[in-house]
């Protein structure tokens, strides 16, 4: 049985109409109803069939009207006048063959099919950007996504947290392989919540938008976007149900009552130098070495194994500022100057949506010295846009940030984040 | 007593940091007992490697760490001073600033910035100065300000004499929940002692405050009211303040009074210890 997919648009237009009537009126109009396909040899039938049509014979309803005899006619015709027509098409020797058996019977498929997409949808229309999550919530709502758009997203697990929670990674692509990429991480430090929500805001953006946004799908159409929405997610399940105020990863460490270490203290950059503590009760401890935190190790296989990014981001709230590497050290970035001039542009973007300021510089001038972070790293591994958001405020909700908050800073750092893609976009190396 | 059992704990943290604290760095120096609980030995360790650093001197880049720092603390000068259930000041902008050695006593910076009452939503361009004492004993950091007239003059008085006079006889304000909540959210009816903790706590974060932290009041554990006492409404809080520099999250209790016409004034402060992970239980916020 031919499926849908595989009729002329008008015919996908009658389809709808049916199903539209169908499910309005939720009743069996079509059962044993099928469509036959009749392929009139000379214009004599064809005049046959049209007279079938103008007198309305049989309550036949025609598909593909009777024209001539180098186009097919195609008819619904109801159940109970099939074994008429049928007998008058083979008494005037009129070839034809059923395409649809039970008109019903794809109907319903349709109906369930519709009715799943309906529910996707409304998922994915009615998910509320303007809440934070748990992270149950946030997985789900991927797969959603996903299904929305299959065609652009994908969710690649790339690894398992301490917990053995599951690290999910959006990918955005329209094809190639191994397409220079744009790397995103939110939520590293788990009581930023409103990095994972502007994430959750911006994945849902970029599936939305593109194909319409001329910019983002210039973007897409020669790079990839990697988005690692929760990237601490044991620490943020700990946010939610004990402490509010937590920051590090879960893992036990030896010796020790203190849990946990900071994910941005952890990575290969400086690592253990000035700014991070070797304490393990510290908010900014290391770690006991390098990439010893799972979640880090991920991130960095994935970075590693792939070769190919171009940019990578980490977001972090709160300061409001857009940073550049070096942290580990005051000393300026080779590509200070570069980095320094793609920023204040991509700033004055953000600025623009709602009068936000933020403040533009390396890490360690601006906020302070910090070694083992993340953007630190891949710089030195030769990812040269590296930057790191601190997203809003300055103070005075902080890391408690009220939820109707979420979409106008989600909103203004997508205007700082394409200005970024595009420059990456515009040059490559 | 606080002091004691404060002491006692820093005793028993010892013990726990003993086992884990590796050498990396400059040595830590013995801290003394009596100045905080816990964090201590922490902050003399990253303590140490900032000063390590050359400190920045001269004119400074506004944008940068130094300058706004020191300008923070001026942020908590203010708010002690003159803010309210209605009346709060936030750092807008450091438009310049400069820092200078002085003789063996410590650094004072100069700054112009411009400050930012956030209820009325007015700015206004202020001159302060900052003095930092150095030693080993820590001292709170010294404040001037100037030509900052206009911001300060602000008219809450008909809110605050309302509320005062709400809460004098009628009300008693007892939190169940956090301030914010863990979602930002605040019961309306809550916010003006929202605000009243932030002046309370701008007490600890002037005092705390060094060239090396930088101070928020996080969230509101719980504020309580006690009987109003010479015509003060009188309160009890624990509040949570986030350090950008440490990361860390200090939690303090503050006993504190407050009229319209005497402002806030800190009667006892009680830092608490660092809590364990064992000792945490799952709880809503």
């Amino acid at each position: 049985m031919p499926h849908s997919l595989n009729y002329p648009d008008r015919m996908r237009g009658f389809w709808f109409l049916l199903v539209l009537v169908s499910v309005a009126r939720s009743e069996r109009l079509f059962t044993g109803d099928q469509v036959i396909r009749i392929d009139a040899q000379s214009e004599e039938q064809i005049k046959l069939l049209q007279i079938l049509e103008s007198e309305e014979k049989w309550n036949l309803d025609f598909w593909r009207h009777p024209v001539s005899t180098e186009l097919p006619v195609d008819v619904r015709v109801p159940r109970s006048h099939l074994g008429a027509m049928k007998e008058y098409l083979h008494a005037h020797s009129i070839p034809f063959t059923v395409m649809i058996d039970d008109v019903q019977e794809l109907l319903d498929q349709e109906k369930a099919e519709m009715r799943e997409n309906l529910i996707r949808e409304r998922n994915t229309r009615n998910f509320n950007f303007a809440a934070y999550h748990p992270l149950e919530t946030i997985y789900s709502w991927m797969d959603t996504l996903v299904a929305q758009h299959p065609n652009l997203v994908t969710k690649l697990e790339i690894g398992r947290s301490y917990e053995n929670r599951p690290m999910y990674v959006l990918k955005f692509s329209t094809g190639g392989t191994n397409r220079p990429a744009i790397w995103m991480d939110l939520g590293i430090h788990s009581r930023e919540w409103v990095s994972q929500a502007t994430g959750v805001w911006t994945a849902n953006k970029i599936a939305t938008d593109y194909g319409t946004d001329a910019s983002l799908t210039s973007v897409l159409n020669t790079m990839d976007i990697y988005m690692l929405i929760v990237a601490n997610p044991d620490g943020y399940v700990f946010s939610h149900t004990n402490d509010r105020m937590w920051r590090k990863t879960r893992s036990p460490n030896s010796g020790s009552l203190c849990v946990g270490v900071d994910p941005n203290r952890n990575w290969d950059a400086g690592f253990g130098g000035p700014g991070s503590s070797s304490s393990p009760c510290s908010d900014a401890y290391s770690g006991p070495f390098a990439h010893s935190e799972i979640e880090v190790k991920n991130i960095v296989n994935l970075v590693q194994s792939h070769g190919n990014f171009k940019s990578f981001i980490s977001v972090h709230a709160y300061s409001q500022l857009l940073m550049y590497p070096y942290g580990y050290t005051c000393k300026s970035a080779a590509d200070q100057a570069e980095l320094d001039y793609v920023g204040r542009a991509a700033v004055q973007k953000l600025t623009s949506l709602y009068g936000t300021t933020y403040k533009v510089g390396n890490i360690c001038n601006i906020i302070y010295q910090a070694s083992g972070g993340s953007i630190d790293w891949s710089y030195d591994v030769g990812i040269k846009y590296s930057f790191a958001f601190e997203l809003r405020d300055t103070g005075w909700y902080g890391f408690i940030l009220p939820a109707d908050q979420i979409i106008p800073t989600a909103s203004e750092t997508w205007l700082a984040l394409k200005h970024i893609m595009e420059y990456v976009r515009d040059h490559p190396y | 007593m606080g002091l004691r059992r404060a002491i006692v704990l820093f005793a028993l943290m010892e013990v726990t940091w003993s086992l884990s604290v590796t050498t990396i760095g400059p040595k830590t120096v013995s801290t003394d007992a009596s100045a905080h609980p816990e964090p201590a030995e922490e902050n003399t360790e990253q303590k140490e490697a900032a000063e390590e650093d050359v400190m920045a001197t001269g004119e400074l880049n506004p944008n940068h760490y130094p300058a706004q720092r020191a300008a923070k603390v001026v942020q908590h000068y203010l708010n002690l001073r003159h803010g309210s259930p209605y009346k709060l000041f936030g750092l807008k902008e450091v438009h310049s600033g400069n820092a200078e050695e002085v003789a063996d006593s410590g650094r004072k910076y100069q700054l112009e910035i411009s400050v930012h009452e956030i209820i009325s939503n007015t700015k206004e361009k202020c001159s302060a100065e900052v003095f930092f004492p150095s030693g080993a004993k820590q001292l709170s950091p010294q404040v001037q300000v100037s030509s900052c007239e206009e911001i300060l003059k602000l008219d809450a008085k008909s809110e605050e004499e309302a509320l005062y006079q709400q809460y004098k006889t009628n009300k008693t304000v007892r939190t169940e929940k956090r301030l914010p909540d863990s979602y930002g959210h605040i019961d309306p009816e809550m916010t003006p002692f929202w605000h009243l903790s932030i002046v309370a706590s701008s007490f600890i974060m002037l005092k705390e405050s060094t060239e090396n932290t930088l101070y928020n009041m996080a969230q509101v554990a719980n504020i309580t009211q006690l009987a109003t006492e010479n015509d003060q409404l009188k309160f009890d809080c624990h509040v949570l303040l986030h350090d950008m520099v440490s990361q860390e999250i200090p939690q303090w209790k503050l006993l504190f009074t407050w009229s319209p016409a005497e402002g806030v004034k800190v009667l006892h402060t009680e830092q608490l210890p660092h809590v364990h992970e064992s000792e945490k239980q799952a709880k809503p916020n």
